[in-house]
């Protein structure tokens, strides 16, 4: 079956479904109370046994709907991959339904992205942060957050009375820290672009 | 090895009695009985393993006896990434080793973020446990490593140890107070 093919057999089985642009594999779009129903089709009745990714899309503030979640399903038997996006239903506080009752392994993965993007997962087992600590009050992949993190408390509040440390945002120095291409090995330690400034000095105007 | 002045021994003079300082006595014995805890928390675990192995050989100075626990050990090697999430445990980990003890902070990561400039890294180790060495690259080389354990031996012999044994407490533990960790 050629991917083409795959493809309009899959938007006629599921009518509600979209195709959607893609360079590689077949994609569809369907709607997010459709995403279960769209799953466990493609798992029970066409082969697609492994879910290998499950992931997200942040469109920017402006955006709506502003995110969009992202499943890969893969046939062990086939040897193909199949992508299933689907819009999240609100921008401010999105939710999704959980994949996990078709896709145990979608546990992790959907605490990844909840911890990343603040998307909720409706019937997910463990809805907890997994990468940051519980109380962080940010979600890092959204556009509006910077690489460099913004000022917050440390997750134990002892441990910050006593050592008088804060979640600082972290020099960028000009960005990406890497290590030289050229010169003496002894000189080549990591560093950032621009020297001129770090935590104890403020970057110059 | 220390000069002989630092003893304050000259066995053409004194022959078979050493007179000496405490001080230096006490920490004579101590600077070769560091027994070191790997914290290790990314790659530069890795060269602290090849460090303890018989190439490079850690022992023959004498801090060979690494052990997991903190209650047994007085030097944490805080050898890798410190995100802000870990930072409490490290902290924690600290607080536990018994006195004397003596944080070695091992490569870019553990001394300043290193390349890690992001919202989760804590941007050094320094700014939660006093480090007393720190060692540069990425990851540094055993050789690096031991010979950054023989500065922290250097400086174990200025420690005016008599003294800090009269003090009750070097660094003192924090007191619990309840964390602001959430629940679910």
């Amino acid at each position: 079956m050629s991917e083409d093919t795959f493809l309009q057999d899959l938007l006629k089985r599921f009518e509600y479904a979209t195709e959607r642009a893609s360079l590689d594999d077949p994609a569809i779009q369907v709607p997010a109370d459709k995403l279960v129903e769209t799953c466990r089709v493609l798992r029970d009745d066409m082969g697609f046994d492994l879910l290998t990714d499950s992931t997200a899309i942040d469109w920017g503030e402006e955006a709506s709907p502003r995110f969009t979640t992202i499943a890969h399903l893969f046939s062990t038997k086939n040897k193909e991959y199949v992508r299933i996006a689907s819009d999240c239903i609100d921008d401010l506080e999105p939710t999704i339904p959980s994949l996990v009752p078709l896709f145990p392994i979608a546990n992790w993965l959907e605490r990844e992205t909840y911890d990343m993007f603040g998307i909720r997962y409706e019937g997910h087992p463990d809805m907890r942060r997994i990468l940051m600590w519980e109380g962080y009050p940010y979600y890092p992949l959204r556009k509006e957050f910077p690489l460099a993190g913004i000022e917050t408390e440390l997750p134990a509040a002892d441990i910050a009375e006593v050592t008088q440390t804060k979640v600082i945002p972290a020099p960028m120095m000009g960005g990406p820290f890497h290590a030289p291409q050229t010169g003496e090995m002894s000189d080549r330690e990591p560093r950032g672009a621009d020297q001129s400034w770090n935590e104890q000095k403020e970057k110059p105007e | 090895m220390s000069t002989e002045a630092a003893y304050g021994y000259n066995s053409k003079v004194e022959g078979e009695v050493i007179v000496s300082k405490l001080d230096t006595v006490v920490n004579w014995i101590r600077k070769h009985s560091v027994w070191p805890m790997p914290m290790g928390l990314a790659c530069c675990a890795i060269e602290l393993m090849a460090s303890g192995g018989s190439r490079f050989d850690i022992s023959r100075f004498g801090m060979e006896v690494m052990r997991f626990s903190p209650r047994q050990s007085d030097c944490m090697i805080v050898s890798g990434t410190v995100t802000y999430k870990m930072a409490e445990v490290v902290r924690r980990i600290y607080d536990q080793m018994a006195e004397p003890k003596w944080v070695v902070a091992m490569g870019a990561c553990a001394s300043t973020g290193g390349m890690y400039r992001s919202y989760a890294v804590l941007q050094g180790v320094d700014r939660i446990v006093p480090v007393d060495v720190y060692i540069s690259g990425c990851p540094p080389r055993p050789e690096a490593l031991l010979d950054g354990l023989m500065k922290l031996q250097d400086q174990i012999m200025k420690e005016p140890s008599v003294s800090n044994l009269l003090k009750k407490d070097m660094h003192p533990a924090p007191k619990a107070l309840k964390t602001t960790a959430i629940a679910h």
